[in-house]
């Protein structure tokens, strides 16, 4: 057994390391999701850096990340495993004189499983950090179908048993609070809600991300950004609409944000046009 | 394994997080602990994330959990260490003779309005603990009987005067007019925030934290009664309101979509047995049609259930796409529309205003009057209601006495192909002084709407 992160400042820093500037409550729970074994569950906006916390933690880690997309009408089939239904045709074809017996035990063996993302994660003997992404997006029968994989960490396929992990992966579920996940699978997840960072962890993920951005303008970008927020909108920016927003005024050479400048690029972040209007209005940006 | 106090002192912040209406389970519990084995002891922020990813699970649980945790596990003890060299540099010279005096009051309101117009969080929490050691002290009889009142505290230091300063400094740093009232408005809230919570640290010390967790913890903010909001929990609520409706309208969706096969399309099922030698191997079914209503909402917008109202007519239009068509009417003693106020895509907070403008329109003396805004409606009205619509009504049925005129009313119930009543009211008060609750409960069924949580069940419910 590797442990993960050695303590919540080894956190910090291997995140930090990997590209991922993590405040104090995710790294302490991305430690604890390492040394207790058990999934985490982050909840938040979209655009804060859900999907990219699993990410960072298996290029900090040296982990192979294996990815499930959740979706409506998402199922076992594509979750967990299948049998390659083609291939044990043709299978039983060729076998011609066999019998049955035989070709029944040959057809249900691994040679014809097809595995799907959390059986792979499990199966292998490797680090792995597993990424069940936008988990509210699926129907409440898969939550029954994680169930068994997140507190055991095992998948039974009625032809071949039960297949335990041999190396427990690190377990990222994210999710937008769509929907209210079952008390189930939050009892059996550490939770981590992630939010808009404060300015001055923001200023330096924006610096880090886009280092050709000058430091005074990356300064009032964050302000500007946090000015935004403050206002009642219907979607706030994130902060991937600040790395987006530095990068086109890095494109657009834009040295100073003025007023102008922000009523110009406004698009970049806000997403309504009912937003824009209300910041225009709140900030004076038209005079 | 002996008993630490640190294990009664874990078990007593369960007992509370539960008593407090969070859901922890034994399973949690046990989490908790391993998590508390794994974490380094010497930072109390690193443990509070290791409880916190332990035991809340849902967003809006953390407040509350936040206030306890600083209950169970104080960040200072009494003054505490904040008692040190920067806080003696400040206020050194009157440290002997009483602390609590005029010229102490005013250079504390200096340091506040600075760290206020800053919004210098350290400081404020330190000012914060200063600040009720100093002025909110309530000496007791005897030893064990002092207390500290954050009230006292508030009265005596009163930072909501220096909203006017605040926002002279909020403009120097180039903020516009209205955004800097808001930005005053916030750090005043959470100012005042930070006293209670610094109050109630002490008196726990004093007088044991299940003493206080029992009285002076707020409910979360989706189980707040919209009767007793403040006004910074109306703005969080409203914040609310749009993911709740996202939410309502998901699981809407998944319902419907879970029970989307309609009745046996005989005839297709036939056509497709032809295939299978006439056997219906697989039964195709008829689209089922989604039921949409026609909303009729009739509220009250008198001053005390004014917020409730907007609240619903907010959550009422968020989800409009699952309607046919929604109708809104506010009434106070007479009735007024207020439909062309919702646009699609319009800004809630330019709503809300919309709304407060056109109350004047709803009355004609101030006095809400039930049974007057009733027969208004009916008379002007009359093409609202029809065998597809529903009828809402919204308020807390108290019409001062004056004719109920259940008469018009039984009639609209009549035409409606649904009606509710919410009564945003707890059911204890239902038939107490002017509330008519009974009377109009008997001809439109009435159901207790306290707070966000039952509102979105009943918008839930009635889709």
């Amino acid at each position: 057994m590797t442990t993960w992160f050695a303590s919540p400042a080894d956190a910090v820093d291997r995140l930090g390391t990997a590209g991922y500037l993590a405040d104090r409550a995710t790294a302490t729970t991305a430690f604890l999701a390492g040394s207790l074994e058990k999934p985490l569950l982050v909840e938040g906006p979209a655009g804060v850096g859900k999907t990219e916390l699993a990410k960072a933690v298996a290029r900090a880690t040296g982990a192979e990340l294996v990815r499930l997309q959740c979706y409506e009408g998402l199922d076992e089939a594509r979750a967990l495993y299948e049998w390659n239904y083609k291939k044990q045709l043709l299978r039983i074809q060729a076998s011609g004189e066999q019998e049955w017996d035989a070709t029944h035990d040959d057809i249900f063996t691994d040679e014809f499983l097809l595995t799907r993302p959390l059986l792979t994660a499990i199966r292998r003997e490797e680090p792995t950090v597993l990424l069940i992404d936008e988990v509210d997006k699926t129907d409440v029968e898969v939550e029954g179908l994680l169930l068994e994989v997140l507190s055991d960490f095992q998948v039974t396929i009625p032809e071949l048993g039960t297949v335990t992990a041999v190396r427990r992966p690190f377990v990222v579920l994210t999710s937008n609070a769509t929907r209210e996940l079952s008390e189930a699978v939050k009892r059996r997840c550490l939770f981590l809600h992630l939010d808009y960072p404060d300015a001055e962890r923001e200023r330096e993920i924006v610096s880090s991300q886009v280092p050709e951005l000058e430091d005074r303008l990356a300064e009032q970008l964050v302000a500007m950004v946090g000015r935004l927020r403050e206002l009642e909108l219907k979607k706030a920016p994130s902060i991937a609409e600040s790395v987006d927003w530095a990068r086109t005024l890095v494109a657009l050479e834009i040295r100073d944000l003025d007023d102008k400048a922000v009523d110009d690029t406004l698009g970049v972040v806000l997403k309504h046009a009912s937003d824009t209007d209300r910041a225009v209005r709140e900030l004076r940006l038209r005079k | 394994m002996s008993r630490s106090g640190l294990l009664d002192r874990h078990l007593a912040f369960l007992e509370a997080l539960r008593a407090a209406g969070l859901p922890v389970s034994l399973a949690e519990d046990l989490d908790a602990v391993t998590a508390l084995q794994a974490l380094p002891w010497d930072d109390r922020a690193t443990l509070r994330e290791g409880y916190a990813a332990t035991l809340v699970k849902k967003p809006s649980f953390r407040p509350t959990f936040d206030t306890l945790f600083d209950l169970y596990f104080p960040r200072l003890v009494g003054a505490g260490a904040d008692r040190g060299p920067d806080d003696e540099a400040g206020a050194g010279e009157d440290a002997p003779g009483p602390r609590d005096n005029g010229p102490a009051l005013a250079a504390f309101r200096e340091q506040l309005l600075d760290a206020l117009a800053a919004g210098d969080q350290q400081t404020l929490a330190r000012l914060a603990a200063e600040m009720v050691g100093r002025f909110g002290a309530m000496p007791g009889r005897g030893p064990g009987l002092s207390s500290w009142s954050a009230y006292t505290a508030l009265q005596r230091v009163a930072p909501s005067e220096l909203v006017d300063k605040i926002v002279a400094a909020l403009l120097a740093q180039g903020r516009t007019g209205e955004e800097a009232q808001r930005v005053a408005g916030r750090r005043l809230g959470g100012f005042t925030g930070m006293v209670e919570d610094d109050a109630r640290r002490r008196i726990a010390e004093e007088k044991g934290p299940d003493h206080v967790a029992k009285v002076a913890v707020r409910p979360t903010i989706d189980r707040l009664d919209f009767l007793q909001a403040r006004r910074s929990d109306l703005e969080e609520m409203r914040r609310e309101i749009y993911p709740l409706a996202r939410r309502l309208a998901t699981r809407m969706t998944q319902e419907h979509h879970a029970h989307r096969r309609g009745a046996l399309d005989f005839r297709r099922t036939v056509r497709a047995s032809l295939s299978t030698g006439g056997v219906p191997l697989t039964t195709h079914h008829k689209p089922k049609r989604p039921h949409r209503t026609e909303l009729v909402v009739l509220c009250d917008v008198s001053g005390s259930v004014a917020n409730f109202a907007q609240f619903t007519l907010l959550l009422v239009f968020a989800l409009r796409d699952q309607f046919q068509k929604v109708r809104a009417f506010t009434f106070i003693d007479h009735v007024h529309e207020v439909t062309q106020h919702f646009r699609p895509g319009a800004d809630v907070a330019d709503v809300m205003a919309d709304l407060a403008a056109s109350t004047s329109h709803a009355a004609l003396w101030g006095r809400t009057n039930y049974g007057r805004a009733f027969t208004k409606f009916a008379e002007e009205h009359p093409d609202a209601l029809g065998p597809k619509s529903s009828l809402l009504v919204l308020g807390d049925a108290r019409s001062n006495y004056s004719d109920l005129a259940l008469g018009p009313l039984k009639e609209m119930a009549a035409t409606a192909r649904h009606s509710w009543w919410l009564n945003p009211e707890h059911r204890r008060h239902w038939d107490t002084g002017d509330s008519a609750a009974r009377a109009y409960g008997e001809v439109v069924p009435m159901a207790e709407c306290r707070n966000l949580t039952q509102l979105g069940e009943f918008v839930h419910d009635i889709l």
